[in-house]
């Protein structure tokens, strides 16, 4: 299996909220709000960690979540986070890492 | 509840300043005759000066910014503040004439990631709409500024003040919005100088035409829903808060003086000797808006209209009383409604002749 590296893109505004952040893409103007967990995997994606890292160093440890259940959600939430442009998915890592997270 | 409504009132119960106006300059190109504004420069905030406030509001939890003026662009360093504003991730909304900007400005927004840009259209006849601005050919490069950002795949929102200059005017522009496949917003209130003078205030459209404004199935959509006489106020409109000003929204002039609202001009403190943060939570002022429900305002409470009324605060505020009733928002209601306001019948009741005879002409 190839390893995935995700990044934020920078054509979003985004802010935490009571510890969930809010997110909206100025591609097509959605507005997404992400729970603990997907905030911590939104912070994490710096672009040059593979995502099956981060799975298992956040998701599972600190909100201890079984892997093979993390790893699924994980995806799910990367590809529609993707499809609205809010996060950079590749095969190999990115170049120049996001700006901070919010 | 839509998400944005839920994040309002998760804002509202943590008390976070979710959306912000700062005004950068209120220095402007045009002179438009219903400005409520002082556009000589008494020291405005410096780049750094408003980077930091930038700093400050991100801390703070702002999401929504608007920057605005006087007009932006007179800035030399506009887009400087835009990009550090895009670095912390705010979620801008720029207000323009649009004069200055052309195909590379408009460029310059999009990749910045500008979420709207919204330019004022008095009319789309350029005699009325210059002779408003006091700004020959203002018209034509408005207009070209709108092609430009739209031809970069930006939101455009046309905004088209009414008064009594450009009578008339809105379904014009209105169609012309259309046309250039852009949104659009009516707004027929005229507001008092930020200094309290009045003077611009006969510029006011009349009931007359408020009335035709609020029975335009083009404007309001469904005229019998936005007419319909307002329904009797139960005790959650008793208990319900003005607006957002001071609650989730504050604005920032160019000189670092922090109010509730644009449009409510109530000194709260100032950011040059301030933290907003610290004024935001500790101003006695912003804690006096904050602690003000519908059930305390001495006429709107009695008001059939408390419910569904617009009171502007600090139009309230500007004329006199921020718990005191909005006269503009009276005429509306009346206008809106065919039923007389609170304000109108203790008017009425105070300093009204025996017989009341209306000129049929306003
Ligand atoms: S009602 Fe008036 S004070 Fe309140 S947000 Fe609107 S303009 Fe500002
Ligand atoms: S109509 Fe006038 S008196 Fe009635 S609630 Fe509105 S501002 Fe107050």
């Amino acid at each position: 299996m190839t390893e995935k590296y995700i990044a934020r893109s920078t054509a979003i505004a985004a802010r935490m909220l009571g510890g969930e952040m809010m997110i909206m893409s100025a591609v097509d103007s959605t507005f997404f709000t992400l729970n603990q967990v997907a905030t911590a995997i939104w912070q994490a994606a710096d672009g040059r960690t593979p995502l099956a890292e981060i799975v298992a160093r956040i998701v599972c440890e600190e909100f201890d979540v079984e892997p093979e259940v993390a790893r699924r959600d994980a995806e799910q939430f990367v590809d529609e986070l993707a499809q609205h442009g809010i996060l950079l998915v590749s095969d190999r890592p990115f170049e120049n890492p996001p700006v901070e997270a919010a | 509840m839509s998400l944005v409504q839920e994040m309002n009132e998760r804002a509202l119960a943590l008390g976070v300043p979710l959306g912000v106006h700062l005004d950068v300059t209120y220095r402007c190109n045009e002179r438009c005759i219903h400005c409520y504004l002082e556009h000589d420069d008494h020291g405005e905030m410096t780049t750094a000066e408003i980077k930091d406030v930038l700093n400050q509001l991100a801390e703070a939890g702002t999401f929504f910014l608007t920057l605005s003026g006087g007009e932006v662009l007179m800035r030399r360093d506009f887009f400087e503040i835009l990009e550090h504003a895009r670095r912390l991730l705010f979620s801008v909304k720029i207000k323009t004439n649009g004069v200055m900007i052309r195909e590379v400005e408009a460029r310059r927004m999009r990749n910045l990631g500008v979420e709207q840009v919204q330019i004022s259209i008095y009319s789309r006849r350029a005699e009325i709409h210059d002779a408003i601005t006091k700004l020959p050919g203002s018209l034509k490069r408005s207009l070209e500024a709108i092609r430009f950002l739209k031809s970069q795949g930006l939101k455009v929102t046309i905004a088209n003040v009414l008064m009594t200059a450009n009578l008339g005017e809105h379904d014009g522009v209105q169609a012309l919005a259309g046309e250039l496949g852009v949104s659009y917003t009516l707004d027929p209130t005229i507001t008092p100088k930020i200094d309290g003078d009045t003077s611009i205030l006969n510029l006011r459209i009349s009931g007359i035409e408020l009335n035709e404004v609020f029975h335009n199935k083009n404007l309001v959509g469904n005229v019998e829903e936005f007419c319909a006489p307002p329904p009797p106020p139960g005790d959650d409109v008793m208990e319900g808060l003005p607006c957002s000003a001071g609650h989730t929204a504050a604005y920032i002039t160019p000189y670092g003086d922090v109010f509730p609202c644009v449009q409510f001009p109530l000194p709260s403190g100032n950011l040059r000797r301030q933290k907003f943060i610290d004024i935001w939570r500790e101003s006695p002022e912003l804690n006096d808006v904050r602690s003000i429900r519908a059930k305390d305002l001495p006429v709107c409470s009695a008001c059939s209209h408390v419910g569904t009324c617009t009171r502007c605060p600090g139009l309230a505020y500007m004329e006199g009383s921020m718990r005191g009733p909005s006269t503009a928002d009276c005429q509306k209601s009346f206008h809106r409604t065919g039923i007389p306001s609170a304000n109108m019948l203790r008017k009425t009741r105070t300093s009204g002749p025996l017989i009341q005879i209306q000129s049929l002409v306003e």
